[in-house]
C-alpha cells in the first residue's frame, strides 16, 4: 500500500536518478524536513536541544563521515574522537584569531583542516589494511589528544588548559556562548546536518562513491579495473575528515562551549560514533542517523526508566548502559550485520504489500 | 660513569619488565589470533574482570549485591569470608573457562565464516559488555588486590648497583617476579603447544581449519581452550597489574598497550609478542627520559602507537610475522 511505484511514471533522466524514487517516500522527506525546520524549533527547549537534538544532529554527521570511510570504503578507523579534536580545535584557533568572519566560514575550514590531517594519517592505509589499519588508527587517536593537552599554543596559553568558545552571531542572532537561544543553535547545527547529509549521499552514489565500494568489496580486483587506490582511499579519508572535523566543531563551539580535550575527544568517542555506524548500518547514510539517534535516546532512556522511574543509583544505570549496548553490538552483528538500515529496508518491502497479501 | 648514562640505565631496565607486562598482555592476543583468526580486543577487559573476580572471591563479596539490593532494598555486601588466594585463583580459573565456554557457544558459534574485522568489532562489543558487566557483578570501585607477591624496592639490586657505580637502582620486586612469571608462561605455552595432542592441534587449527576439522579435531573444544588459556594469561596479567596500581578500570587499557606490541611482533608470533614488548617497553620510557621533558612529557601514551605505525609502512607484517601473500 505504502512505497508503491504503480502510477509515478518518469519522463525524464533527472527523475529517474533523483534520491528518492518512489513518490511516498519523497514526501515523507519533505514532511520530515518541513516539520524539522518549522515546528521543532518553536516548541524546543534548552532541555531537548541539550539532551537529545544537538547531540543527535552532531553525532549524524561525524557518523556520517566515519560511514563514508568504513561502511563505503572499508577503511576501519578508531580514530575519529582524534580528528573531531582536530576540529574542535581548529574552529577555536579561527574563531581566536579571525573574530571578524562569520562562524560558518570557520566551521567550514575547520573541516578542511581536518580533511587535511585525515590524508595524514590515512597514508598508512595504502601499506597496511584491515585490523593493523585500524590500530594504526589509534596512533592517530592518541597523538592528537595528547598534541592538544600538551601544546599551549593550541589552546592559546590558557590556564585551565581548557578551551572555551567566544560568542559568535549568525545573521545577528547568537550561536555560540553561554547566551544562546535553544532554537538558534538547533537551527545551526540542523542546516549543516542537512547539507553534510545531501553532500554525503550525492558523493556515495556517483562515481567516487562506486570507487568507495570498488575497494571496499576487494582492492585488488578494484585496481585491475582501473581504479587508483591511492587516490580512493586518501579521498574516503579526507571526505570522512571533512565530515568528522565538522561535527568535532560544532560539538564544541555549539554544543559544548568549553572542552578540555581528553575528556570529549577520547577514545571513548571513537568506538560511540563506530558503534553508531555499526548499528545503524555500514553503508547507508540513513543508518547514520538511525545509529545516532538510537545511541543518543538509549541513554536518556534508560536514564529516565532506572534513575528516574525506578529511582536506582545512576552508576549502575551507566553500567547497565555499557552492558546493553555491548550486546546490542553483539546481537546486530550476529543476527542484522547491516543494522537497523537494512531492518528500515525491510520493513520497507513488507508495507508495499501491507495489507494484501500478494 | 656520567650520571646521565647511569640514569638511563635505570630507565632501560625499567623499561625491559614494563615490556614484559606489555608482552603477557600480548601473549592472550598471539594465542586467540593464531587458533581463531579473531582479534580479540576484550582481552584486556578480560583481564580486569579475571582481577575483579579473583578479588571478589577472596573478599567474599556477593556478586550483584549492588543490583540486588538496588532492586529489593536489601543491605548485603558480603558473604563474611576470606578465602586463601590459591583456592580463589583457582576458583577464578574456573570463572575464566565459563566465560571462555560463553563466548564461544553465545557469539563466535554464530560468526563463523564472518569477516576479520566483523569479528574484531564483535570483541569490541565484548569489552563493554563485560566492563559493564563485571562492574555490576562486583562494583566498581578502587580494590586492592594482594596475592602475596613481593613488593616494594628490591635492596639487594640496590645495594649491588650502588657498589658499583655510586647510585643504586630502583627496580620494584614485583617487577622481577612478573617477569619471572611471564618467562616461565612462555615456555610453558610453547611446550603445551609444540609437545601435547591437544597443542598440536591448536596448531593444526591455527594452520587450516577445515583440513582440521576433517581430520577429526573438534574445533568447538580448540576454541574454548584457546579462550580459557587466553583467560588464564588474562588472570595473570590482571593479578600482576592489579598488585601493582590496584583494581579498576584503567586496568582494561592495559589492551590498548598491547596492540602496538602486537603490531611491531606481529600477530601471529608469540617470540614476535615478547621481542615486540620489550622493544616497546624500553623504547618508550628511554624516550619519555631523552625527549619527553623537551616536548611536554607524557609521550608514553602515544610513542608506541606512532613506532608501530612508522614501522608497519616498511614492514606490514611485523618483525615476526608471516608473510601476507594476496590472491585474487
Amino acid at each position: 500500500m505504502f512505497y508503491r511505484e504503480a502510477g509515478d511514471f518518469k519522463t525524464s533522466y533527472e527523475e529517474d536518478s533523483q534520491t528518492f524514487p518512489i513518490k511516498f517516500d519523497r514526501y515523507r522527506y519533505y514532511f520530515v524536513l518541513a516539520f524539522a525546520f518549522a515546528v521543532v524549533p518553536f516548541v524546543i527547549n534548552d532541555y531537548w536541544v541539550n539532551a537529545i537534538f544537538m547531540p543527535f544532529l552532531i553525532y549524524s554527521i561525524a557518523a556520517i563521515g566515519l560511514n563514508i570511510l568504513v561502511g563505503y570504503c572499508g577503511q576501519v578507523s578508531l580514530g575519529t574522537g582524534g580528528f573531531m579534536a582536530v576540529g574542535a580545535y581548529a574552529v577555536y584557533k579561527l574563531m581566536t584569531a579571525f573574530p571578524e568572519v562569520n562562524i560558518i566560514f570557520h566551521v567550514i575550514a575547520a573541516g578542511g583542516i581536518t580533511a587535511i590531517v585525515g590524508v595524514l594519517f590515512g597514508l598508512p592505509s595504502l601499506r597496511i589494511k584491515g585490523f593493523y589499519l585500524a590500530v594504526a588508527t589509534l596512533a592517530a587517536q592518541f597523538f592528537l589528544v595528547w598534541l592538544f593537552n600538551r601544546v599551549p599554543w593550541f589552546y592559546n596559553h590558557s590556564a585551565s588548559g581548557q578551551i572555551n568558545a567566544p560568542e559568535r552571531t549568525v545573521f545577528g542572532v547568537e550561536v555560540t556562548g553561554p547566551n544562546t537561544e535553544a532554537w538558534a543553535t538547533y537551527l545551526f547545527c540542523l542546516v549543516f546536518t542537512l547539507i553534510c547529509a545531501i553532500l554525503a549521499r550525492n558523493l556515495t552514489r556517483g562515481v567516487q562513491g562506486r570507487k568507495w565500494m570498488a575497494i571496499r568489496d576487494m582492492d585488488i580486483a578494484a585496481e585491475i579495473i582501473g581504479v587508483d587506490p591511492l587516490r580512493a582511499k586518501l579521498s574516503a579519508f579526507a571526505v570522512s575528515s571533512f565530515f568528522v572535523g565538522i561535527a568535532g566543531a560544532l560539538f564544541f563551539a555549539v554544543y559544548l562551549g568549553a572542552v578540555e580535550v581528553g575528556e570529549a575527544f577520547g577514545i571513548n568517542k571513537s568506538f560511540l560514533v563506530l558503534f553508531m555506524v555499526i548499528i545503524g548500518g555500514l553503508g547507508s547514510i540513513f543508518g547514520s542517523f538511525a545509529g545516532a539517534a538510537f545511541l543518543v535516546l538509549l541513554p536518556v532512556l534508560l536514564k529516565n526508566t532506572l534513575v528516574g522511574g525506578l529511582g536506582w543509583p545512576t552508576d549502575l544505570a551507566s553500567h547497565l548502559e555499557f552492558m546493553i549496548v555491548g550486546a546490542l553490538i553483539i546481537a546486530f552483528l550476529i543476527a542484522e550485520p547491516h543494522g537497523l538500515a537494512q531492518l528500515w529496508r525491510v520493513a520497507k518491502e513488507k508495507l508495499r504489500l501491507w495489507p494484501f497479501p500478494h | 660513569m656520567p650520571d646521565q648514562l647511569i640514569y638511563a640505565m635505570e630507565v632501560f631496565l625499567n623499561g625491559l619488565m614494563a615490556g614484559v607486562l606489555y608482552a603477557l598482555v600480548a601473549l592472550g592476543f598471539v594465542l586467540i589470533y593464531k587458533a581463531s583468526g579473531i582479534f580479540n580486543y576484550a582481552q584486556g577487559v578480560m583481564a580486569l574482570f579475571a582481577a575483579l573476580t579473583l578479588v571478589g572471591i577472596m573478599e567474599g563479596q556477593v556478586p550483584f549485591s549492588h543490583l540486588i539490593n538496588a532492586m529489593f532494598g536489601t543491605e548485603i555486601h558480603h558473604f563474611g569470608w576470606h578465602l586463601p588466594a590459591l583456592v580463589s585463583i583457582l576458583l577464578t580459573m574456573a570463572v575464566m573457562v565459563l566465560l571462555a565456554w560463553a563466548v564461544n557457544k553465545l557469539i563466535f558459534n554464530h560468526l563463523v565464516n564472518q569477516e576479520p574485522i566483523i569479528l574484531f568489532m564483535a570483541t569490541i562489543g565484548l569489552a563493554y559488555f563485560m566492563e559493564g558487566f563485571g562492574d555490576i557483578m562486583w562494583g566498581a570501585d578502587i580494590k586492592k588486590l594482594d596475592v602475596g607477591l613481593p613488593q616494594g624496592i628490591n635492596t639487594a639490586i640496590d645495594e649491588t648497583t650502588y657498589g658499583w657505580f655510586g647510585y643504586g637502582f630502583f627496580i620494584d620486586n614485583l617487577d622481577i617476579v612478573a617477569t619471572v612469571i611471564a618467562a616461565i608462561l612462555v615456555i610453558a605455552l610453547v611446550i603445551f603447544s609444540q609437545y601435547t595432542k591437544q597443542g598440536r592441534a591448536m596448531r593444526a587449527v591455527a594452520d587450516d581449519h577445515q583440513a582440521a576439522l576433517s581430520v577429526g579435531i573438534s574445533l568447538n573444544f580448540i576454541w574454548v581452550m584457546v579462550w580459557s588459556l587466553a583467560g588464564f594469561v588474562a588472570l595473570v596479567a590482571g593479578i600482576m597489574w592489579g598488585t601493582k596500581s590496584g583494581v579498576q578500570f584503567s586496568l582494561s587499557l592495559i589492551a590498548l598497550k598491547a596492540l602496538p606490541v602486537l603490531m611491531l611482533g606481529g600477530f601471529t608470533s608469540i617470540p614476535g609478542a615478547i621481542v615486540g614488548g620489550l622493544l616497546i617497553g624500553v623504547g618508550e620510557k628511554l624516550f619519555e627520559f631523552s625527549v619527553g621533558p623537551l616536548i611536554g612529557g607524557a609521550t608514553e601514551n602515544w610513542f608506541a602507537y606512532v613506532l608501530a605505525l612508522l614501522f608497519l609502512v616498511f614492514r606490514p607484517q611485523g618483525l615476526f610475522g608471516e608473510k601476507i601473500i594476496e590472491r585474487v
